[in-house]
């Protein structure tokens, strides 16, 4: 049964008002051949007694395991104070506003998320927000190309995450632009700066310089950004926002400091959910603002001096430039990213800086008791953030099917997207882990084993 | 504000001044700035562009609206107005007289087929509802 708020007499008297003699006539040009009818396949409507046991049921098959997978998304502890204050009704009912300066409070809290987001990553300018991670990526990618006005070739190492480097070619590939893959080196496990080296004086828009990499691994960031730059292309940032706290800001890579920062904003206050809501950044410096996609916040003053919040240089946005739009993003993840406005608030400097250095920790005494175990073995010589590869003696899938049926989430199987690497998989320990955690991991380890 | 009669203009709005050098100034009419409102940005082709008569190679961007400006004649991007960059503002302030860039013209008999300033002017009441 739908939820419509409005009685039959209510109905009855709109359709008096509009001389429609039933709702269904409203619908009367639609050629009788085009409507669905009744939809057989879509079961009766449960009242919410029902539908509460119903979701009790299959909560119950929820096996929650003891998790050691990253790969894009990380489990980290979130204040209780972040989604008490950010499950509010006036922040959690809240939409995207068009009606921008009516909505302050939303604005003022945008603003002060752009502010701190820019902030960390060491950049001028911030927008409200993208849809992920990825798709942040695309956009990056799409507006180094419009800045760059000449090259529509991005070189895109193998290093960034296969899921990331799928979506930005779903986006990009409509717009004639080329994506051109950099192989990494199998010893250190980051970018192959001699096939990079081979692009030199090529035409070329943007490089993306992923910090962490996919496999954890820290890149060489000033080496990139300065190669880069001395070919007249754009250096796009895509880095781990909690990262920031203990490594060199994108801003700040190189003399010249890195164009455009992405990344996915989800390890600041975002619970994992199976996959999502997470929200996406982007922040620039001042010269590319006007190729930023996205809602942007701007801070001003009234006719009477007073301070107020505003929606920003939106002759980009499509409600204006139509089909000459920067893109046509005309929304932002509100609720996530007031979270992580909250969550970076609470944490402070300090506090992002503990929980990434204790990730880090953890995944250091992690790896080597994981690599005590007969036939395991660290990959890749680089320094890490929270992440490492390891290789197994066995199949990776069967490995990690073993340790899921003894409650422990062992890692992402790389083997299926980079199969040069064998019986490989990505573990991650964040600070929510403790050494028992870590020693169960191991003895699930050895078992599957 | 009456249109210039020693300019020549554009159905979308542009006036053209030849200049003595050859080269031809392009801005936009009172017409235009009146209709965009306080301008905040200006974005010019680069010195050195080719363009066809026609061609989109420029934006005015005011507070409510971001509008194209079209080369008059087919040329090549001389010079632009860089004091545009800082004081966008000019536009509103003295619309013929803040340039935003020059061409050098294929044809220098191209801009006698632009409107005068009676023709542009018929051509503004026309559209005006």
């Amino acid at each position: 049964m739908p939820f419509i708020p409005h009685t039959e007499p209510d109905i009855a008297a709109m359709l008096a008002s509009i001389g429609a003699p039933n709702i269904d006539a409203l619908f009367d040009e639609i050629p009788a051949a085009l409507r669905s009818g009744k939809l057989t396949q879509v079961p009766e409507g449960m009242n919410e007694m029902q539908v509460s046991r119903l979701m009790h049921e299959r909560a119950a098959l929820d096996t929650p395991l003891l998790n050691f997978t990253g790969a894009g998304a990380y489990e980290h502890h979130i204040p209780a104070a972040v989604w008490e204050i950010a499950t509010r009704g006036e922040f959690y009912t809240a939409y995207t506003p068009y009606q921008a300066e009516a909505s302050q409070g939303t604005l003022q809290v945008l603003y002060e998320y752009q502010t701190m987001i820019a902030s960390l990553t060491g950049m001028d300018a911030s927008n409200a927000s993208l849809y992920d991670g990825a798709s942040a990526l695309a956009e990056a990618i799409l507006m180094a190309v419009r800045a760059h006005k000449s090259s529509r070739r991005v070189l895109l190492p193998a290093t960034v995450s296969p899921l990331y480097r799928s979506v930005a070619q779903s986006i990009v590939k409509l717009q004639n632009i080329e994506l051109v893959e950099i192989p990494f080196d199998a010893a250190t496990g980051t970018t192959d700066l001699r096939a990079l080296e081979q692009h030199a004086g090529s035409d070329i828009a943007a490089l993306v310089i992923p910090q962490p990499n996919f496999f954890g691994a820290l890149e060489d960031v000033d080496a990139l950004t300065a190669w880069a730059h001395a070919q007249n292309a754009l250096a796009i940032a895509l880095v781990n926002p909690l990262s920031l706290a203990l490594l060199k800001a994108p801003g700040n890579w190189s003399d010249t400091g890195a164009d455009i920062a992405v990344g996915d904003g989800q390890p600041l206050g975002s619970p994992l959910s199976s996959g999502g809501p997470y929200f996406g950044f982007m922040c620039c410096k001042q010269a590319l603002v006007r190729q930023m996609p996205g809602r942007i916040i701007g801070r001003t003053v009234d006719l009477d001096g007073k301070r107020g919040f505003t929606l920003t240089l939106q002759a980009r946005e499509q409600h204006i430039r139509r089909a000459k739009a920067t893109s046509n993003i005309c929304s932002n993840q509100g609720l996530m990213v007031t979270a992580a406005a909250i969550h970076m608030a609470l944490l402070g400097v300090d506090g992002l800086r503990r929980a990434a250095a204790a990730s880090h920790a953890n995944t250091q005494a992690l790896t080597v008791q994981a690599s005590g175990v007969h036939g395991v073995r660290r990959l890749f010589s680089a320094p890490h953030f929270h992440e490492v590869v390891l290789h197994l003696p066995k199949s990776s899938a069967a490995v990690l099917a073993s340790m899921a049926e003894q409650g422990v989430a062992g890692g992402f199987d790389l083997q299926p997207h980079y199969p040069q690497l064998g019986n490989a998989i990505l573990v991650c320990a964040t600070e929510t882990k403790t050494n028992e955690d870590l020693q169960r991991y191991v003895a699930a380890l050895r078992h599957a084993l | 504000m009456t249109n210039p009669s020693n300019l020549k203009y554009t159905a979308s709005h542009e006036w053209v001044k030849t200049e003595a050098d050859g080269t031809i100034s392009i801005g936009i009419t009172q017409h235009a700035q009146e209709l965009l409102g306080d301008m905040v940005f200006v974005e010019n082709p680069a010195v050195g562009r080719k363009l066809k008569t026609g061609e989109e190679c420029a934006v005015v961007e005011s507070v409510k609206a971001a509008a194209d400006v079209y080369a008059p004649v087919a040329g090549v991007v001389a010079a632009v107005n860089s004091d545009l960059d800082s004081a966008p503002e000019k536009i509103n302030a003295d619309p013929y007289g803040a340039w935003m860039f020059k061409l050098k013209p294929d044809n220098a008999a191209d801009v006698n087929g632009l409107m005068d300033a009676t023709a542009y002017q018929k051509h503004v009441d026309s559209e005006a509802h």
